[in-house]
């Protein structure tokens, strides 16, 4: 069983809580260029949607990443970035369909979710719990009796 | 330097010249930043006599130490002037995005001095500052003014801008960044209006760097807990947002009821929290590093009062609402949003249109002043109508541009405006609780409830329930929260953080990130020197003990309903304690010895 990263858009507040502890927790101090997640907002509306690497299973930055900096990882199934190998070359940017890998042209390379080891600080400092850190099962169990709820509503009594 | 960024921006809108200069380590360490600092430069800077819309007149725009990092709900700026509504020092506080990208560009501060010669906005892409034109963007809405400049700048720039208000100079006009945050109060839009400044756009790709990044991330993760376990910082602000309190204020009998002649409106409910949140709220929504959530994404649907965007909150419930004893909340709500759009403080527009009602009650203005609007007490319609004529500057909207109290003035009868230094009271009764109208009569930039939140032991319990008819210790509690505000402004937290943390907490944050050792009282009297150094830049402009008063209403005029009838506020018993207290004389001038105390002299 695999764990993920479960985004709640309906959640998320816009706060970036989650960009500052990415940041901090990589780069050591708090810098918004320096995120694997991105906090996108719509001001009209008031709605913000977080976003990370989702860990593709056919990952399409695994695929044109030529000196495999970018690998599988077996017993995570996690989406590895090795900086040593990484040749700056943006591939991965540039065929991410999300747009979660990110060139960082201050610190010359690229940002991509790591989960932080299995401990991904932008959902541990989330304070809605628009992100968390579950089971695989668990998360879309949850979403799913959430919509199932809604049937329930509408068609008891 | 970690927390601070160590320089800051100063732009000549005269000449356009552009200079930065070093942050003075000590200076930092005394004022702390945002608040404090924005004064400290005021001071030094600018002669208190000036006219607020003068080009002699400086704003200063800071945020703190906080700002930009994880600190909870600590993302905040301020904007110090010289306010033109009160004649006194401003310092309007403000969320939202535009503080940290302040941060990230590389500044402390900004201080923009003199007048352009034609409308124009500032664009800071970190080191790379411009002054641009923006003839092509006066007239225009905040929206509008926000779309055009990320049109022409970068679709992620950080806009702070004023909307027609502050170009017309409307006295309370403010500073509205984000689309839906305001710097709002004394007028500081118009300050902005009078210097031809339209907007200052921000995108940074710096860092905010903090000393002890072990020690900061353990006590941000300390305090984030004490607050998300507060049930008003950790719950009630996120599902009711900060209009919770009309219901707990109204049920104690301390909810200013038409224009100050009642503390109790039976109806009170139809606009409050729990009503805002079943019938206009989309979802809360937290400024930037924001762990609670106040802020209210709400849609009105009603044809009449259709509109989409942020609010209301307490005061704007309140001040559109009970004051004009109008108990509609798809008006208030758009009342709120016009403020939003245009750029105006809702407290005192609210207030204006309550004292606009009451001299239309006893006929001192008529229809022929008010261009055929009959502004009855209660009628929505007119209370959005003369918001609306107020943003756009047309007919009677004019008169109301001015406040309440230069419009009862002007009609023969000030003593209908319910001000302390020009300034509108917000929704908290001083009769029904007597600290706060002790806070009220002594804050710096007029009656404000956010700079002595004595409402917080007076009513809400926290952290300890006092008296609230008692006036017994409230100058030492008026004090001890008027100094605490004053710090946590300067670091740029928010004070809602106060619902769950204290002194003691912020210090603790404060010496993590900048790497500065704070105690408990160093940190207040980092405060108490703010507080002082205001009050001694108001005592040069004029100002002066007779300026410490509360509106005769207040005083004299017992509370005629509910649960708090017949109370009055007891201010000439508390003020000689106040001042003796702060170790100021008689006459509320700070003495020598307090000021040698406080390094002030």
């Amino acid at each position: 069983m695999a764990k993920m990263l479960m985004i709640h858009a309906d959640k998320c507040t816009g706060c970036r809580n989650c960009e500052l502890a990415c940041s901090m927790s990589h780069e050591g101090a708090f810098r918004l260029q320096a995120t694997s997640v991105h906090v996108y907002t719509w001001e009209r509306e008031g709605f913000s949607v977080p976003m990370m690497c989702q860990q593709c299973n056919d990952a399409p930055c695994i695929k044109v990443c030529t000196p495999n900096a970018l690998t599988r990882d077996a017993v995570t199934g996690l989406v590895n970035l090795d900086h040593a190998k990484c040749i700056g070359c943006k591939m991965c940017v540039q065929a991410c369909p999300f747009g979660n890998a990110v060139w960082d042209e201050v610190a010359n390379k690229i940002h991509k979710c790591d989960t932080c080891g299995g401990d991904p600080q932008c959902a541990k400092f989330c304070p809605s719990h628009a992100l968390e850190w579950v089971d695989d099962t668990v998360a879309t169990r949850d979403r799913k009796r959430a919509f199932a709820s809604k049937f329930k509503d509408a068609f008891s009594e | 330097m970690n927390g601070w960024i160590g320089t800051f921006l100063r732009i000549d809108l005269t000449t356009g010249k552009i200079s930065t200069q070093p942050l003075d380590a000590d200076l930092a360490r005394d004022y702390i930043g945002a608040r404090g600092l924005g004064t400290k430069f005021l001071f030094d800077e600018v002669d208190p006599t000036v006219d607020a819309l003068s080009p002699a007149n400086k704003l200063i725009f800071a945020p703190g130490p906080f700002t930009g990092t994880y600190a909870p709900s600590g993302g905040r700026y301020n904007v110090v002037t010289k306010g033109p509504l009160t004649g006194a020092i401003a310092a309007a506080n403000s969320g939202g995005t535009w503080g940290p990208a302040l941060k990230y560009a590389g500044f402390d501060a900004v201080i923009f001095e003199g007048k352009a010669p034609k409308p124009v906005y500032v664009w800071i892409k970190d080191q790379q500052v411009e002054i641009r034109d923006a003839s092509h963007l006066w007239g225009k809405t905040v929206p509008e003014t926000s779309d055009g400049i990320r049109a022409e700048t970068d679709e992620d720039a950080h806009v702070a801008c004023i909307g027609p208000a502050g170009e017309n100079q409307v006295l309370f006009a403010c500073i509205m960044n984000d689309l839906h945050r305001a710097a709002g109060r004394s007028g500081v839009g118009a300050v902005m209006g009078s210097k031809n400044l339209k907007a200052v756009a921000v995108i940074g790709t710096g860092a905010v760097t903090c000393a002890n990044k072990d020690r900061f991330e353990q006590v941000v993760m300390k305090v984030r807990a004490i607050i998300q376990q507060h049930p008003i910082g950790g719950t009630g602000l996120r599902l009711y947002g900060t209009d919770v309190l009309t219901n707990v204020l109204n049920e104690i009998g301390a909810h200013p009821t038409k224009n100050f002649h009642d503390g109790y409106y039976p109806t009170a409910d139809k606009i409050g929290g729990e009503s805002l949140t079943a019938k206009v709220l989309q979802r809360p929504k937290g400024c930037f590093a924001c762990i609670i959530s106040c802020g209210r994404v709400s849609k009105v649907t009603n044809p009449k009062f259709k509109g989409q965007g942020e609010g209301p909150e307490y005061e704007t419930a309140w001040g559109f609402g009970s004051s004009c004893l109008i108990d509609d909340l798809d008006a208030v709500t758009k009342a709120n949003y016009i403020c939003n759009e245009y750029g105006m403080d809702t407290i005192t527009m609210g207030s204006t249109v309550a004292c606009a009602m009451e001299l239309y009650d006893i006929g001192a203005i008529t229809k022929e002043d008010t261009g055929g609007i009959a502004l009855e007490w209660g009628n929505a319609e007119a209370m959005v109508e003369m918001t609306r004529l107020t943003a756009i500057g047309v007919g009677f909207g004019k008169k109301l541009a001015l406040g309440s109290y230069r419009l009862g003035e002007l009609y023969g009868h000030p003593e209908f405006s319910m001000t302390v230094k020009k300034q509108e009271i917000p929704a908290y009764d001083p009769r029904a609780i007597q600290g706060i109208g002790l806070n009220y009569a002594t804050v710096n930039c007029g009656a404000a409830h956010v700079r002595g939140y004595t409402i917080q032991p007076e009513v809400l319990g926290v952290p300890a329930k006092v008296d609230k008819d008692t006036i017994e210790g409230k100058p030492e509690l008026v004090i001890k929260y008027q100094n605490l505000t004053a710090a946590l402004d300067a670091a740029g937290a928010c004070l809602f953080t106060t619902f769950g943390i204290g002194a003691e907490e912020l210090a603790e944050l404060l010496s993590a990130v900048t790497g500065v050792e704070y105690s408990t009282d160093d940190f207040m009297k980092c405060g108490d020197r703010i507080w002082n150094l205001e009050r001694l830049w108001n005592l040069r402009a004029g100002l002066s003990a007779k300026d410490d008063m509360l509106p005769e209403r207040l005083l004299k005029l017992p509370i005629k309903t509910g649960p708090s009838k017949g109370s009055v506020n007891r201010l000439p018993e508390m003020l000689p304690i106040y001042y003796e207290r702060r170790g100021w004389d008689a006459s509320g001038v700070p003495t020598d010895a307090r000021l040698r105390e406080l390094g002030l002299a």
